[in-house]
């Protein structure tokens, strides 16, 4: 089973929709004890950093989500969700589950195009991602297959060889990470078409290794 | 870099699909799931979903349409049309819709797009401009005022002044329509696209008078716009989304071609 965390951040109903579309069952909880007993989890998210932390700490799935991790359980953040799994953000100052070493950051202000225009912020549309190596979140994707992102923040790993993917807006940012039994994407899988829903698919059937 | 994206329009009525010329005469195309799928498939960037439904009474049809909708396609799409309350929003969103567009509603209570936002994020809310030329004045410097009833009442208010003002009340998008271009398919209105989408910073989606494939390509390259919808040029068969994407692709518009 696969669990979908809860914690009151957005509407959780498009992951569990998308999952049900490729033939998977999932649950929406916020209990520790489910999200501990799950095969794999699903930690997606929308809205702002500091109330994200303060919800997850006040249900205890933060310790829940740190020790799934250390089970080796494969787990796939999402937006927020992704965000949350670095050390601290600087949204509302917050500090996150330090899963993963770095911090989150705003995009600048001033962001411009290539020689054109500026950048509006939130990152809001379809983008392409730069792996920078194979994953099985990625077999069979088109790597020019574009993305759907809305996001005013982006993290910010402290080591490369935490970054899977890159996309550029106005700079370059990590919009894939991945350690270990873990992948966090920026994007949302379950609002990116047919490619979002093949990472899915390969996400029920990912053993948690990363063969890098 | 973020590609532009192509937006098609579908006007539903009591759970089927209309399309209006100038907002009059509708005849009914058929089944919003299936005409949603399809474009879907066609490669559409995101749909949106105006219900014109008359009665309240009737809003629930919309509901479940929204419902099978979000069980059959896996991109973003908006649901506008008759919402009033941050509980209409809260039920569209619920049913799997990823923003909801406000228009005369929020031009009657302003502080519903502020509560949309922070209930729900700025990325969900959209706020629908329904725009109209008029002389430049005193009330209404920059020519374009804004217009609720379908056209039919002005309010008073100057269309970039409202534009920034719900850009600062949380709205984070706009849908701009001209109401003098909506279904001449004559090209959209290209100095006010410029305008609103040069002047917020958030994206502006343009909308109204796109008749063939170069209004599509002038809108992003004259417009400034962010996205572009369109109605009758796909509905109707005159393009598919493919083909305006190719085309785009070709003049060097960032679009997405793989889906």
């Amino acid at each position: 089973m696969i669990a979908i965390i809860d914690y009151r951040a957005g509407n959780l109903t498009s992951v569990q929709r998308a999952l049900a579309f490729i033939g998977q069952d999932s649950v929406i909880t916020s209990s520790p004890r489910e999200v501990l007993a799950a095969e794999r989890i699903i930690f997606p998210g929308v809205g702002a950093a500091g109330t994200a932390m303060f919800d997850l700490m006040r249900l205890k799935l933060d310790t829940a989500l740190v020790e799934a991790y250390g089970q080796g359980k494969p787990i796939l953040g999402i937006c927020l969700g992704t965000q949350i799994v670095m050390e601290q953000s600087e949204e509302n100052q917050t500090r996150c589950l330090g899963i993963i070493k770095g911090e989150v950051r705003r995009f600048p202000d001033d962001i411009y195009e290539q020689d054109g225009p500026k950048l509006k912020v939130p990152h809001m549309g379809w983008n392409r991602l730069n792996l920078n190596r194979e994953h099985p979140l990625f077999a069979g994707i088109d790597p020019q297959s574009e993305f759907y992102f809305v996001h005013s923040y982006y993290p910010a790993p402290k080591k490369k060889r935490d970054i899977l993917g890159e996309t550029f807006y106005g700079i370059s940012f990590a919009s894939v990470l991945a350690l270990d039994n873990l992948v966090a994407v920026q994007f949302h899988p379950e609002k990116s078409g047919r490619p979002g829903l093949r990472l899915l698919s390969n996400f029920c059937l990912w053993d948690g290794k990363d063969h890098a | 870099m973020l590609s532009k994206r192509i937006i098609p329009c579908l006007d539903v009525r009591d759970g089927r699909l209309t399309k209006g010329i100038k907002f009059k005469g509708n005849v009914d195309i058929g089944d919003p799931v299936e005409m949603a799928a399809f474009y879907y498939d066609e490669g559409a960037d995101e749909l949106v979903f105006y219900d014109i439904t008359a009665s309240y009474e009737r809003r629930d049809i919309m509901i479940e349409t929204v419902r099978k909708v979000a069980e059959r396609i896996f991109i973003p799409f908006s649901v506008g049309g008759g919402i009033r309350t941050v509980e209409d929003m809260r039920l569209v969103l619920l049913a799997g819709a990823e923003k909801v567009s406000i228009n005369s509603a929020a031009i009657r209570d302003p502080s519903l797009i502020t509560k949309g936002a922070s209930a729900f994020g700025s990325q969900a809310i959209v706020l629908g401009m329904d725009v109209k030329s008029v002389t430049p004045s005193d009330r209404i410097p920059s020519g374009y005022e804004m217009v609720i009833d379908g056209g039919r009442t002005f309010t008073g208010l100057d269309a970039l002044a409202w534009a920034k003002e719900g850009e600062r009340l949380g709205a984070g998008e706009i849908c701009l329509n001209s109401i003098d271009a909506d279904g001449t398919r004559k090209g959209y209105e290209l100095h006010l696209t410029k305008l609103i989408a040069t002047h917020v910073n958030i994206p502006v989606i343009a909308s109204g008078g796109a008749g063939s494939i170069h209004h599509i390509y002038d809108v992003f390259a004259e417009g400034m716009a962010d996205a572009a919808l369109v109605a009758s040029i796909t509905h109707y068969g005159t393009h598919t989304v493919k083909e305006i994407k190719s085309y785009l692709h070709e003049k060097g518009i960032k679009v997405r071609m793989r889906w």
